[in-house]
């Protein structure tokens, strides 16, 4: 009887060995030399040695009381799974569909967030506005004075003016514009960080991101410029503001999620939610990269205040009409 | 040391329903990793700033304003695109992941999306730049509240370290995302002991009854390791609980077939519905 054991366990090995060793070769060989180099017998006969490697693992798991046989099988079908599952390729019709279809939706379903935002944007422009102009002592204490550099309340219409139409020539205004991006960039990836703490961090940061721009614009309004700071916000602030506001209602849905998780637990919820925010998150980088391009360039060569509203509100209608109306989604609804 | 690495362990379920056995990357290595990957964009932000620099020398001042949009932004492009690409190849991994032995897989079983690699790649970015973001705006807001800034920065490093909190060391992108980083597991094929030629020593039934799986696999482990002491002392051992009396000359043929009786008497157990798992589980 003990014969007889011996005979089926080592039987075991014995019929199967060759068909392990035939898929190591063959992941080494796929290792080596990529899947474009194999021939198409090979790439057929990968499949089926990998679920007879499968199949040997789970029989080994059952029958097997060898060690370092369920390791070797174990670490061969962990290959060869990585190997046929372990990653989905094709970045660029990924790319593709992002733009197209992924990127629209997933603004268009944040689209009670983005509307509580913008009317919080608001409250904040209406609220900075009124302090700075009852009293502007009040300016200093929403800009921060490596922003505002001398853009205060105290600053002549002369010396505003020539900040507003400056032109890229003196390099100060480059500068100025970089630090605002980089400046406005970690605005949005804050609100959006933030919204895991409940999103009420990201609630006021938004609304003393509005207290900022009223701030400043009641500064340049009080010497007859509102006007031109219009302009001047306007070429690539529309961008940048919507892309704040996107980036808040992503934070803004995922701290909901956390707050209100229903009968998911709260890291499920966060996961999930997480995932289409995240979409959103992305195309508001790329949002932000678009006007920080805007601003290195537009704002400094383009001086005609009409031309600069023009530039500013097309783009607003531009992304309003691509996250809301167009739908191209035909193509890349299967996944 | 079984406990030790088991708490690492975390099943994969695949398409087949087969479950894998995958070993979680340790917080070590993965930073030894990130080290890896942050001084291999160094290396490419170095050689973009020659060549901006290159291109400043020859246009001067007139391509001075692209060239500084371009250095405020390619750390971002670089460090992003970096991640992303090279988790997107078949590997999923960086080169400092790959150095280490690690690869990023989706917790799902399923195959590991090229939306899942943006969103856990995005996501550092803020991890990694939170705490200095946080501690950046306290020291310019300037106005010293010691304790909001404290609380800001434990808030800040709560979220960046979230992956020395939880058990599958899970960074907040990877939790996002749905992703594991784990750890390689290679191993050769090793020749069977129980297999060869025929017995030099024969046991009784009531000689192999005395040890159950787990003693099977600790003798497994000291024949593969082959220390000649150790094989001494498992020697003694088990001629003692078996009561075998005569001289032994060679310890290795002796556990080797031992080996060889008990894993027959186990795996025909097995067979017939039980498993003994040690000595003591009768």
């Amino acid at each position: 009887m003990s014969r007889s054991t011996i005979q089926s366990a080592a039987n075991f090995r014995a019929e199967r060995e060759a068909d392990w060793a035939a898929f190591e070769a063959l992941l080494d060989l796929l290792d080596k030399r990529g899947p474009k180099r194999l021939s198409e017998a090979e790439l057929l006969q990968l499949p089926r040695l990998y679920r007879a490697t499968l199949s040997s693992l789970s029989l080994a798991r059952a029958i097997s009381l060898d060690q370092a046989l369920l390791a070797y099988l174990e670490a061969l079908s962990l290959r060869g799974y990585y190997r046929l599952y372990g990653n989905r390729t094709g970045l660029g019709h990924r790319t593709a569909r992002f733009f197209l279809r992924d990127w629209p939706a997933a603004v268009r379903a944040l689209g009670r967030e983005t509307l509580a935002m913008v009317a919080l944007l608001i409250l904040g422009t209406v609220i900075g506005w009124g302090l700075v102009a009852s009293d502007p002592g009040w300016y200093g204490a929403f800009v921060p004075s490596e922003l505002a550099q001398g853009r205060g309340p105290d600053a002549s219409a002369a010396q505003l003016r020539e900040m507003l139409f400056g032109g890229g020539t003196d390099g100060f205004l480059t500068g100025f514009a970089i630090q605002l991006f980089v400046h406005n960039s970690q605005v949005a990836i804050l609100c959006f960080a933030l919204g895991f703490a409940f999103g009420l961090p990201t609630v006021l940061l938004v609304l003393y991101h509005g207290c900022m721009l009223g701030a400043f614009l009641q500064v340049y309004a009080s010497k007859g410029l509102l006007l031109e700071m219009g302009g001047w916000l306007s070429i690539h602030g529309t961008t940048e503001l919507f892309a704040i506001v996107i980036a808040s209602a992503a934070g803004i849905r995922i701290g909901t999620a956390v707050a209100f998780p229903g009968d998911r637990s709260r890291i499920d919820a966060a996961a999930q939610t997480g995932r289409s925010a995240a979409t959103a998150m992305i195309g508001a980088v790329v949002m932000l990269m678009f006007a920080g391009m805007l601003e290195g360039v537009g704002r400094q060569t383009i001086n005609i205040t009409a031309a600069r509203y023009a530039i500013g509100g097309f783009l607003l209608a531009g992304w309003c009409s691509y996250f809301y109306l167009l739908r191209p989604k035909a193509r890349f609804d299967g996944r | 040391m079984a406990d030790s690495t088991e708490r690492h362990r975390r099943d994969l379920l695949t398409p087949e329903g087969v479950p894998l056995t995958v070993s979680i990357a340790s917080a070590a290595s993965r930073l030894i990793a990130l080290v890896i990957d942050f001084l291999c964009i160094g290396l490419m932000m170095l050689a973009l700033y020659l060549l901006l620099a290159l291109a400043f020398g020859s246009f001067g001042w007139a391509a001075a304003e692209p060239i500084m949009v371009g250095l405020v932004l390619s750390g971002f492009v670089l460090r992003t695109l970096y991640f992303i690409v090279m988790e997107a190849r078949p590997g999923a991994a960086t080169w400092g992941k790959r150095l280490i032995g690690l690869r990023v897989v989706s917790r799902d079983g399923g195959p590991l999306s090229i939306d899942q690699i943006v969103a856990r790649n995005l996501m550092r970015e803020v991890e990694v730049t939170l705490p200095f973001m946080v501690v950046a705006s306290m020291a310019a807001s300037g106005d010293g509240a010691l304790w909001a800034a404290l609380a800001g920065l434990v808030w800040a490093l709560g979220f960046s370290l979230f992956l020395l909190f939880n058990r599958d060391r899970m960074r907040i992108g990877d939790l996002l995302a749905g992703t594991w980083v784990t750890e390689r597991m290679a191993s050769a094929r090793a020749a069977d002991l129980a297999a060869g030629e025929a017995a030099h020593f024969i046991f009784s039934d009531a000689a192999l009854d005395q040890y159950g799986i787990a003693e099977l696999h600790k003798l497994e482990d000291v024949l593969r390791t082959g220390d000649v002491r150790a094989l001494r002392t498992v020697t003694d051992a088990i001629a003692r609980r078996i009561g075998y009396n005569e001289p032994l000359p060679d310890d290795r043929q002796f556990l080797t077939d031992y080996y060889r009786g008990l894993r027959t008497h186990l795996e025909r157990e097995v067979l017939l519905g039980t498993r003994r798992q040690d000595k003591h589980d009768i």
